[in-house]
């Protein structure tokens, strides 16, 4: 079990940065909030590991596109950790999606190369 | 990061957990679930909180040292945890560490570390070699220099800087106002030989060209006389002291720390300096030992080649003397440790078994532990650990027993090696053995090496399985995991093929020691006195005052109350080569020009001497008194020179022509053979009347009392003082005493391989023992359903014992089968045994199968005691 786990994280590592990055651009959110969104919005398809996650903010922090602020939350009256993202962070964003883009592009020209030529 | 910045994070980590868990577990709530229900459903939607709050920590810490201190910690309590295996592991490792490092301590210092002179690189010893393998084999291929050879090499070579030579000699130091004679080893060094080693004189100067001549008469002091003798006190610089009764100048102290080419060395004299000048030309009296600087720019090789070509026409124009034909060079350092290098790689080679062992031992510990921590370890994988972090555990605990048992050792090693270097008698530099850089890093890498080969091998084992059916394995225990069975028979089966080799290596030294200690050296051994002396030559200038001494002494001592016989000869059998001479036999046919000329040994000896000794005599006579100065000269010869030269023909009426003397001596009697050394093949010995008053060859007391010998050593001593007070003697030992001398070392040497193979025997049966236990109780489940289904004790018990004694059979084959290679290393250092000795090989075997039965027996024997019931129930 635990060497699944670590299969899917090495798979999704850098795109999952890309999500967290792509979800922060709405506005700050806490680690649950991202979870949630991430898992919503694909339909429950990506189920998001915690264990991923978490470790996931704190590096993105490090490496200084988010930076991180213990606010109370409108809705629940007590303090959640919100994560921002920063200048950089946005710019990372752009770097990554156009990674990402050619990544899916070259993985499609490869998988599916009728569908491109018609 | 500060630990207070770590702390801070690792609770901010904790809380941002806590509080998404709680909104979790909230939301599941807001939906309706139960208060207990919700709190369940959000944990198992978050998952393994500890690992994930601890990965998140990861991220910021400072990881690869933070995960050691962890892992050392953990190592730590889970050694504290079983102090019994934590101490078998450090003694074993300690023991194994300690003993190689000493014994590397000793290696580096005599055969690995350059001699303190001058870029010693390029200093190297030249000698006399000759082409003939007979004389190879008996061990004459690097044969001493004579004078003359060494003259000519000097002048008419240039592959060499320069060439310096030096030989053995001894004095009678007598004092100036009545202080105690004293015999002083001295060399005989040439002018040259201190500058072009680089030695620069603590006191005063070297010796000048003018003075290494014949008359010269400087005398350099080692610092060990200049403290003992003269106090010290600089200003005997420029005095004299008196040599064998001659005045002699010191002009100058060594450096303390220079004693080469040994420690005894108490006096320099010139080279040339006492010798006849007759002798110095000379191209074949054989004692000068030559050290030369290699120039820069020329190759050992080339420089050699035209030093070879000198001798050889030195040896052309002198077919009739015994005069090498070629050269022969090698390192001072091997040319120092050639008695010791072959016992020292040898011993090495034994500890560095007992090291594998030792490791192997641990190795085997941990495998069985490991285990044993089978569910902990599942356990620990289930809950989240990676096998890299399990195996780096298992690893950081190998490598802290290795190194508590490395500074153990080390310590250890410490002591050893002075005892070592006290008790072998004839180390060389043996006063510079001491622990360096070297060593203490050899003693690191050893730590590390161990550390890895008994860690690695458990701990990739113990974790390959995955978590699952371990915890499931444990829950029912048929019998040991395969792989890690097979794993541990391997490792026994590694470990007893090292002891056997060991073992046998052990048995075949010790036979040899054994072989050696009863060898007949020719001559009655029980009971007898020696004691050496020489008379100086400016007091006792002829032969007949020579004679009139030694007369008087044998008669007074031949008196003396508990004295059943005296011998008197320039030594006797066994305490050494003391010289020899080639000849030929007037009555033969001339030899051919070119050959190898006829060699014995020379002895002299007094009409008693042979009686006194027991040395039967074959054919002929003894000598008589008759048989002195003046009278016909006379020879006796050993049994051996008589079968050799003299074959099918009564050698007695012939005549042997000696060269070195220029006289024919009839042969007159032919005595039984002695051997010149324990060890040593037997050779031709060629005896000369005593009474025809030389001195050349010093003289050897024998008394053969009727109890205990040492006893008398004090009167006869008290006796030769009455004689003549300023006479030293030298060497007063027993017979028994001179042979245990040459055994010393082969004693000393068996009996440590012997050590390290007994003890690598217990090392094995330990862990013979240890695997069988483990794989019965492992098995005892199984043992009880066998013995419920009707089988009987004996069959369990067969059963168990094969298990156990197939590793241990097919460890002593492949033993058996290396110690065929590993016995061609010791061969040259065997003795009357062959290397093959069948004898020892069966024995060895047998041993080791009754070792390796107890050990597996006790398992056995309580497996199949076990009441099957209570078999089954220990689940």
């Amino acid at each position: 079990m635990e060497k699944g786990t670590q299969k899917r994280a090495d798979l999704l590592q850098g795109t999952l940065d890309m999500l967290i990055l792509r979800t922060l651009l709405y506005g700050p959110a806490h680690g649950h909030q991202i979870g949630k969104h991430i898992q919503r919005t694909t339909n429950d398809f990506l189920q998001m590991q915690h264990g991923s996650l978490y470790p996931a903010l704190h590096r993105l922090e490090r490496r200084g596109w988010v930076t991180s602020k213990w606010e109370i939350a409108a809705d629940r009256n007590r303090e959640f950790k919100y994560y921002r993202l920063t200048e950089k962070g946005k710019k990372q964003l752009l770097v990554e999606e156009s990674k990402w883009k050619r990544m899916a592009e070259a993985v499609a020209r490869v998988m599916w190369p009728a569908a491109e030529e018609s | 990061m500060r630990w207070w910045q770590i702390r801070k994070r690792d609770a901010d980590v904790e809380r941002e957990l806590q509080s998404d868990l709680d909104l979790e577990e909230e939301e599941q709530r807001e939906r309706g679930v139960s208060p207990d229900e919700a709190r369940h459903a959000a944990l198992r939607a978050f998952g393994n909180r500890t690992l994930i709050s601890e990965q998140t920590q990861a991220v910021w810490s400072w990881s690869a040292l933070d995960n050691l201190f962890r892992d050392i910690r953990i190592s730590v309590r889970t050694l504290f945890r079983s102090p019994g295996f934590a101490l078998i592991a450090i003694i074993v490792m300690a023991l194994c560490i300690g003993a190689t490092t000493s014994l590397f301590t000793v290696v580096r210092s005599v055969l690995l570390r350059p001699l303190p002179f001058r870029d010693p690189g390029r200093l190297v010893m030249i000698y006399e070699h000759f082409r003939d393998p007979s004389i190879n084999a008996q061990g004459f291929n690097y044969n001493p220099v004579a004078p003359a050879d060494y003259y000519d090499w000097r002048a008419q070579t240039h592959g060499f800087e320069d060439m310096a030579a030096w030989r053995y000699w001894q004095f009678n130091l007598t004092g100036e106002r009545g202080e105690l004679p004293e015999l002083v080893q001295a060399r005989g060094g040439s002018w040259n030989l201190f500058p072009m080693l680089g030695v620069n004189v603590a006191i005063g100067r070297t010796f000048t060209e003018s003075e290494d001549r014949p008359d010269g008469d400087a005398v350099i002091l080692t610092w060990s006389i200049f403290e003992r003798r003269f106090g010290g006190n600089p200003s005997i610089v420029g005095r004299q002291i008196h040599l064998d009764g001659k005045p002699y100048t010191v002009v100058g102290v060594l450096p303390k720390w220079f004693t080469y080419p040994d420690a005894e060395v108490q006096v320099w004299v010139p080279y040339a300096s006492g010798l006849p000048p007759e002798t110095l030309a000379h191209h074949d009296y054989h004692f000068g030992h030559v050290v030369a600087r290699l120039r820069a720019d020329v190759s050992l090789s080339s420089a050699l080649s035209q030093v070879g070509a000198v001798q050889y026409q030195l040896h052309m124009q002198n077919l009739n003397a015994p005069v090498a034909e070629d050269v022969a060079s090698r390192t001072l350092v091997q040319d120092l440790a050639q008695d010791v290098q072959k016992p020292l790689i040898i011993l090495l080679c034994a500890v560095l078994c007992m090291l594998l062992i030792g490791c192997l031992n641990v190795a085997n510990l941990m495998v069985a532990r490991s285990a044993a921590r089978q569910k902990e370890i599942a356990i620990c994988s289930a809950l989240g650990a990676r096998r890299i972090t399990l195996i780096r555990v298992q690893l950081i605990e190998s490598l802290l027993v290795s190194i508590a048992g490395g500074v153990v050792g080390i310590l250890l090693s410490l002591a050893a090696t002075k005892w070592l270097v006290s008790t072998w008698s004839d180390l060389p530099s043996a006063q510079n053995i001491h622990v360096d850089g070297l060593v203490l890093g050899f003693a690191c890498a050893l730590v590390l090496l161990a550390a890895l080969l008994a860690g690695l091998l458990p701990a990739i084992s113990s974790t390959s399985k995955s978590a699952i059916p371990a915890l499931q394995a444990s829950s029912r225990t048929v019998a040991g995991s395969q792989a890690r069975t097979a794993l541990r028979k391997s490792l026994l089966t590694v470990e007893i093929a090292t002891t056997v080799v060991l073992l046998i290596a052990a048995g075949l030294l010790l036979k040899s020691f054994w072989r050696l200690r009863t060898t007949d050296v020719g001559c009655v051994t029980d009971r007898v006195l020696t004691m050496g002396y020489s008379l100086p030559t400016k007091k006792y200038d002829t032969p007949e005052k020579i004679n009139a001494f030694n007369e008087t002494l044998l008669e007074r001592v031949r008196g003396m109350p508990g004295v059943r016989a005296a011998a008197l000869g320039s030594t006797v059998p066994g305490a050494g080569y003391g010289g020899d001479n080639v000849f030929t036999v007037p009555e033969h046919p001339p030899i051919t020009p070119g050959t190898v000329l006829p060699d014995a040994l020379i002895r002299t000896a007094d009409p008693g001497y042979f009686s006194a000794l027991e040395i039967p005599l074959l054919s002929g006579r003894l000598f008589s008194s008759h048989d002195r100065l003046g009278q016909p000269k006379t020879v006796i010869i050993s049994h051996d020179l008589a079968q050799q030269y003299f074959p099918g023909e009564n050698p007695v009426g012939k005549h042997l022509h000696v060269l070195a003397f220029n006289a024919d001596y009839e042969v007159v009697g032919v005595v039984g053979d002695m051997l010149y050394q324990v060890g040593k093949p037997g050779k031709a010995t060629m005896y000369f009347p005593l009474l025809s008053g030389t001195n050349d060859m010093g003289f050897t007391l024998a008394v053969h009392t009727a109890s205990d010998p040492l006893a008398l050593s004090v009167p006869v001593q008290k006796l030769l003082a009455e004689l003549d007070p300023q006479l030293p003697v030298h060497d007063v030992l027993s017979m028994q005493q001179i042979i245990e001398q040459s055994l010393g070392n082969a004693s000393l040497s068996a009996s440590l391989v012997l050590g390290f193979a007994v003890l690598s025997l217990l090392l094995a049966s330990v862990g013979l023992y240890g695997v069988l236990s483990y794989l019965t109780t492992q098995r005892t489940s199984e043992i009880g359903v066998r013995m419920a289904l009707g089988a009987q004790r004996k069959e369990v018990l067969r059963l168990l014992l094969g298990d156990g004694l197939r590793p241990a059979l097919y460890g002593l084959t492949l033993g058996l089968a290396a110690s065929m290679g590993a016995v061609r290393l010791i061969e040259s250092m065997l003795y009357g045994t062959r290397p093959l000795d069948p004898a020892i090989f069966t024995s060895v075997s047998a041993s080791l199968l009754i070792v390796a039965s107890l050990a597996c027996l006790v398992p056995a024997w309580r497996a199949s005691r076990i009441h099957p019931m209570q078999a089954l129930r220990t689940e």
